[in-house]
């Protein structure tokens, strides 16, 4: 199997405070990562630094081969300009913790706005929302507004709005955290569907039993650095790092 | 402790439940709404005086109801309320862009543009409205040609008082000292969208100018507009001050009238203020719809419309009609 994310000693401070840390990882295609860690060890900072939502002190991403976000000019990275930055982050879906969803959009209209924008035809495009709103159970519900839908709808709709541009590989930041209990079974039962589909998932969860069931590797993360991967089994049963049995005792007392 | 003892009904709150009552049959009692004695009296107060002053528009003959009939629709307000309505349109429109123009390079992080814009507004709201127009109709005087072209280099000029008619520099005037509030309005509506929105645009790779006018605009909109009706409103009444650099506009026609015809002094502003209350009154109209269409999504159900309301209290509901 081939890389299709690879990040290479991405570093990051705000001020004096170093968020990561040359943080060096790769990810198979198609596969599933679940990454963990305390809240405040830079687990989103890596994740938006993967679509250049953040950018990196050092360091750089790649999908499929290709530099995210910066081009090799000479012995040096040089950041590109906004319009290569958002037409490369079609390949990268992201789903956020509070949904983000448009709210002055329609349903139907949050799912086309990103493919219409990237030249795909309105009639197509709406086609292609309504078959993705299927997938994720929402069918009904194209016509209405994004408040008028629950937060475990709103996030399966925003799901269904990241894999409109088909990307390669699709982002997820904590997104059942936003959630009350009953409505985080729905939103990772979708997330379950799109493994095994052939797209290349990174996911920041505090859902362990999830990450036991879907996962293809666990990253452990803590202040910024990768202490720990390996299998979910590695990791979740048997960590070998005094930190991650630490922070799975807490989690999962 | 024991003067407490002695009185023990006065020391319980308000809540408590007297011995010995049958709680059964109290609460299946209607509750007694709590009565408001002074909201009556002062109502009465204010219908009286109220009444008073109505009275007097029927009783003192000065207000001549009979001659603002016949001012009201006389060809000179209605060319009046024209130049009134034609300056204030165009500069309502003017100043709506050049304040989006104007907000955007405040919020640009260009220097150079943060700067300018800032001191644009600085200089527009300092100065008075009166004194802008004023200056710019004294113009022809400080630059009697203007053009642009390339420093010291050629240069496209045209003649400044055979270019601008007095009302392109009453518009102009408008518009400039306009745009400057209108920069601010639109600003703050800019900042209040949310962040995650421009992540979420960002993330999926829509471009800029379209994360603009698609997301970003519409949201900011909605606290836009009762913010900018509040400007456009001041701006008729700004408008008024045309009158001093000679431009008659409604106000200043019935002035003028009004020394021509002295007697008809107070008819004369009873029609300016009766007009000013109908532009108003439309533009207020307008506002409820156009604030409704940038509510849609941010409330679960829109209000109904005061059209629906008016049918639904007639009992014309389409259900009725079609069944029929
Ligand atoms: N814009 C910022 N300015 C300054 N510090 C920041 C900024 N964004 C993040 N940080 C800091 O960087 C560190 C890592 O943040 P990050 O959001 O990546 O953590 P996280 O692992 O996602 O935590 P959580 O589980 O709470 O979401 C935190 O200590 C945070 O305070
Ligand atoms: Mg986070």
């Amino acid at each position: 199997m081939s890389q299709a994310i690879a990040v290479h000693n991405a570093t990051k401070s705000y001020g004096d405070k170093t968020v990561l840390r040359g943080v060096d990882f790769s990810v198979e295609a198609g596969t599933v990562t679940v990454i963990l860690g305390p809240s405040g060890s830079g687990k989103s900072t890596l994740l938006r630094a993967i679509n250049h939502l953040e950018k990196l002190d050092e360091g750089f991403v790649s999908l499929n081969g290709e530099l995210i976000g910066v081009r090799v000019k000479g012995t040096r990275l040089k950041e590109l300009r906004p319009k290569d930055i958002l037409r490369q982050r079609a390949k990268i879906g992201f789903v956020f913790q509070n949904f983000n969803l448009f709210p002055h959009l329609t349903i139907l209209e949050n799912v086309t706005e990103a493919p219409i924008s990237h030249g795909v035809k309105a009639a197509e495009a709406r086609e292609n929302a309504r078959a993705l709103l299927a997938r994720v159970g929402l069918s009904e519900k194209e016509a209405d507004y994004p408040r008028q839908l629950s937060g475990g709808q709103q996030q399966r709709v925003a799901i269904a709005r990241a894999l409109a541009l088909d990307p390669d590989v699709i982002l997820f930041d904590e997104p059942t955290s936003a959630l009350d209990p009953e409505l985080v079974g729905e939103v990772l039962a979708v997330i379950r569907t799109l493994a095994g589909s052939g797209k290349t998932l990174i996911v920041v969860t505090h859902e362990i039993g999830f990450a036991r069931e879907v996962a293809d590797r666990v990253v452990f993360m803590d202040e910024g650095a990768i202490i720990e991967e390996g299998t979910p089994d590695q990791v979740l049963t048997r960590p070998a790092h005094p930190r991650t049995q630490d922070f799975l005792s807490k989690v999962l007392a | 402790m024991t003067a407490l003892a002695q009185r023990p009904t006065d020391a319980q709150p308000p809540g408590t439940l007297p011995d010995g009552i049958d709680a059964h049959r109290l609460s299946e009692r209607r509750v007694v709404p709590l009565r408001h004695p002074l909201r009556w009296v002062i109502t009465g107060l204010v219908l009286v005086l109220l009444l008073n002053f109505a009275q007097t528009l029927f009783t003192n003959p000065s207000w001549e109801w009979e001659k603002v009939g016949v001012w009201f629709f006389s060809p000179p307000i209605l060319k009046g309320l024209q130049l009134t309505i034609i300056a204030t349109a165009i500069s309502t429109v003017v100043s709506f862009f050049g304040g989006i123009v104007v907000a955007l390079a405040r919020l640009s992080g260009n220097p150079v543009l943060t700067t300018l814009s800032s001191f644009y507004i600085w200089l527009f709201r300092s100065v008075p409205l009166l004194l802008v127009l004023v200056f710019l109709f004294n113009l022809g005087n400080l630059y009697p040609e203007i053009g642009v072209g390339i420093p010291f280099g050629p240069q496209f000029t045209v003649n400044t008082v055979a270019t601008l008619t007095p009302l392109a520099l009453g518009v102009i005037g408008l518009s400039l000292s306009e745009i400057a509030y209108s920069a601010e309005v639109v600003r703050s509506g800019l900042l209040a969208v949310d962040q995650g929105q421009h992540e979420a645009a960002d993330a999926l790779g829509i471009p800029k100018h379209r994360q603009f006018t698609r997301i970003v605009l519409p949201q900011a909109l909605r606290s836009i507009v009762p913010a900018y009706v509040n400007q456009i409103i001041g701006l008729i009444k700004a408008s008024s001050l045309l009158y001093y650099v000679s431009l008659l506009d409604l106000f200043g026609i019935a002035q003028n009238l009004g020394s021509t015809y002295p007697t008809d002094v107070i008819p004369l502003l009873v029609v300016a203020t009766i007009w000013y209350l109908i532009l108003t009154s439309v533009i207020a109209i307008v506002q409820y719809y156009i604030e409704r269409f940038y509510a849609r999504g941010s409330v679960r159900v829109l209000p109904p419309t005061p059209l629906q309301r008016l049918r639904k209290a007639l009992g014309w509901n389409r259900a009725k009609v079609s069944a029929a």
